[in-house]
């Protein structure tokens, strides 16, 4: 450092002070943004905290995470039925979303012919710039009947027969349920992973792919073994952000997934996610109770989310680990 | 560049102070907040009264709760709330509350073949649907019932709001006074652990699962049913009658109740005496301070509600909302006159500010 500061201000010897004073700022500006966002998340855990803790302070936080009744009348309030809810929409959004848009992604990089890939590029990205509520829409007004009378029976009557995992795929033919709202789910979050993988799919070398099939290496060789493990840490990340708006995303689901506070085995039965009872209850919610309940659901989400991104950054310390001991 | 932003701050906290304080001179502008049910009749109501006299209703439909809270902090002139307050919070908070406008609750159900009306059904019998004690739509109960009607042999669905609402309190206060089982096992409130069904948001919600599912039934307020030209069922009311819902019919059930016997208002419209009387009605409320920190604006939100309730009727009628009737409106006046005061101790409210 102290070597090379010399060097910079010979560069430039008259416009040293005025150049400093702008950099400053700059850095200043940059150092004052990166505190905001630190301050302000601080701020809203903070905040979420103290709104949830008469609601903490009644049931104990465990009490409150592993009860599933939701009674507003008797004042007694459990997340446990929200908490599954979220997850199992979020988990059916990602089995299905992930697979489908990595073969978009790779549709897109590797075999579509040269004149279709923006066509069908950008109708991905316009996929994504549809809000929520028309999906919520669509979902309750098309897709939801069409599940009902068509789908579901033929689930129900194969998947639903088989034992261990029959009694998931039971439940009435209402089209409004769990399972529904996970495929809307999938739906909103295939076009932010399918461009997110595009896009990291485009970054790799043309010289790496290129020497690949050099030696021989089918399509789906060059996929497997040299786009997918430089691109890992991009393609993760694509399906982080994807589930992170499944897990918060609140209308759409809201519209579909029936907002009952019952716990069932059944993907076909009503459930509720965190974010829908937020959104149906919160206007109405009197009570210190009652809002504390909400808020503390609010604040579960936040944790959820944290949790799921620490383990998406484990896992890619892991993979990169073991891609080390491998060469 | 610090100073600078403060001094712009600095500025602009001066000209908001000059803006409210202009405002205080003279009344232009009223502001409320709370109950979502009667917002479209208060807009309605807010532009025609501009017109009429230049003053401005800024309402804002957060809903009822939200409405509460705005009003115990104090942030507007008015709160609204389409289940009453209890009388003791009242008093705690030194408030009062009115009666404006009602509506009524009406079940809906979507059986092919079966017209509006068709279907009769009894509190008890209602409240045992939606406990999810009667399960199918031909069950004897039922039939015994409707002798005329065949009844499918379908499972039924019962739809309820899945958002807090005044709907919600209205209809489950009329299920627990009819039912026993319901008041233990569900109780009354703007949301409840419902035993059964999909819950939809917000009347539309209710109204489009209601169409969409074969054999479901829910509820929805008066105008929705209406608009949306659902199949109502007849209910068996107080006096063994069996009514449809009408706006004659929810008038004769305000018209039976005795506001007068009833503190601070406090009164639900449900399972009222009367022949006609439509068993589950109910009223939106207003929430005002009794001692006015701003006479001026509280006085401009009594002008306000007093001109919608002699002028406002007609508009009242072609929304489908039921507005109050003559006899309560007098004793709502009467009560502003003698409850509300300045802090100087003068009233806010006289008669001669009737707007005939």
């Amino acid at each position: 450092m102290n070597a090379e500061s010399p060097i910079v201000t010979a560069d430039t010897p008259g416009n040293s002070q005025k150049r400093s004073l702008g950099d400053r700022l700059f850095g200043g500006l940059t150092w004052f943004s990166a505190v905001a966002v630190l301050l302000v998340l601080g701020a809203i855990i903070l905040m979420l905290f103290m709104g949830a803790r008469p609601a903490f302070e009644k049931y104990g936080f465990w009490g409150f995470i592993t009860s599933a009744q939701w009674n507003p009348v008797t004042e007694m309030f459990g997340a446990l039925s929200p908490i599954v809810g979220t997850l199992v929409s979020s988990l059916i959004a990602i089995l299905i979303g992930v697979p489908v848009s990595f073969g978009i992604a790779l549709f897109i990089t590797e075999l579509a012919p040269p004149w279709l890939k923006r066509p069908v590029g950008t109708a991905i990205e316009l996929l994504a710039a549809i809000p929520s509520i028309i999906y919520g829409m669509w979902g309750l007004f098309v897709f939801a009947p069409f599940f009902a009378d068509y789908i579901q029976p033929i689930l129900t009557d194969t998947l639903g027969e088989l034992p261990l995992i029959g009694p998931l795929f039971q439940g009435p033919p209402l089209g409004i349920s769990v399972f529904t709202a996970g495929i809307i789910l999938a739906v909103m979050i295939i076009p932010f992973i399918a461009s997110v993988m595009r896009d990291v799919f485009e970054t790799v070398p043309a010289e790496l792919r290129e020497s690949a099939f050099g030696v021989g290496s089918t399509t789906w060789e060059v996929v497997w073994n040299v786009v997918l493990p430089l691109t890992r840490v991009g393609v993760v990340g694509g399906i982080m952000l994807g589930l992170g708006r499944a897990l918060g995303e609140t209308m759409a689901v809201t519209f579909v997934i029936g907002n009952a506070h019952k716990l069932h085995w059944a993907l076909f039965e009503p459930g509720n996610s965190i974010a829908s009872t937020i959104a149906n209850e919160f206007t109405e919610a009197d009570g210190e109770v009652y809002t504390a309940a909400l808020i503390g659901l609010g604040l579960i989400l936040f944790i959820i989310t944290f949790i799921v991104l620490a383990l998406a950054k484990l896992m890619l310390l892991h993979m990169s680990r073991q891609a080390g001991r491998q060469t | 560049m610090l100073k600078r932003i403060t001094s712009i701050a600095a500025m602009a906290v001066f000209t908001v102070g000059m803006l409210t304080s202009a405002h205080a001179a003279e009344v232009t502008e009223i502001n409320g907040a709370g109950a979502t049910f009667p917002y479209p009749i208060y807009a309605k109501w807010a532009a025609a009264y501009q017109k009429a006299t230049g003053v401005k209703l800024n309402y804002q439909s957060i809903g009822s709760g939200g409405g509460i809270k705005q009003i115990k902090a104090k942030t507007v002139d008015f709160g609204a709330s389409d289940a009453p307050m209890k009388p003791e919070e009242l008093d705690k908070y030194g408030m009062i509350q009115w009666p404006q406008i009602m509506g009524g609750v009406v079940p809906v159900v979507n059986l092919p073949g079966i017209a509006s009306g068709e279907i009769r059904l009894d509190g008890a019998t209602l409240a045992d649907i939606f406990l999810g004690k009667i399960k199918k739509w031909n069950d004897k109960r039922i039939a015994a019932l409707n002798p005329m009607v065949k009844l499918p042999h379908k499972k039924i669905t019962v739809v309820h709001r899945s958002d807090g609402s005044g709907t919600t309190f209205i209809f489950t206060n009329y299920l627990a006074k009819i039912s026993p089982a319901w008041a233990k096992d569900v109780g009354n409130a703007k949301a409840v652990s419902w035993p059964t069904g999909v819950g939809g948001k917000g009347n539309e919600g209710v109204a489009s699962y209601v169409k969409r599912i074969k054999g479901s039934i829910g509820y929805v307020e008066y105008a929705y049913a209406l608009q949306n030209k659902m199949t109502y069922t007849l209910l068996q009311n107080k006096s063994g009658k069996y009514v449809a819902p009408t706006s004659a019919h929810f008038q004769a059930a305000a018209a039976g109740a005795e506001w007068g016997a009833a503190k601070h208002y406090y009164l639900i419209l449900t399972d009222q005496p009367g022949a006609t009387a439509w068993p589950i009605t109910g009223a939106s409320f207003i929430i005002v301070y009794k001692q006015a920190e701003q006479p001026a604006q509280t006085a401009a939100v009594l002008k306000f509600f007093d001109w919608a309730f002699h002028h406002g009727q007609k508009m009242a009628d072609e929304l489908d909302y039921v507005p109050m009737p003559e006899k309560v409106v007098k004793m709502v006046e009467a009560t502003w006159s003698k409850e509300i005061h300045a802090t100087d101790g003068a009233p806010v409210w006289t008669d001669a500010m009737i707007q005939k």
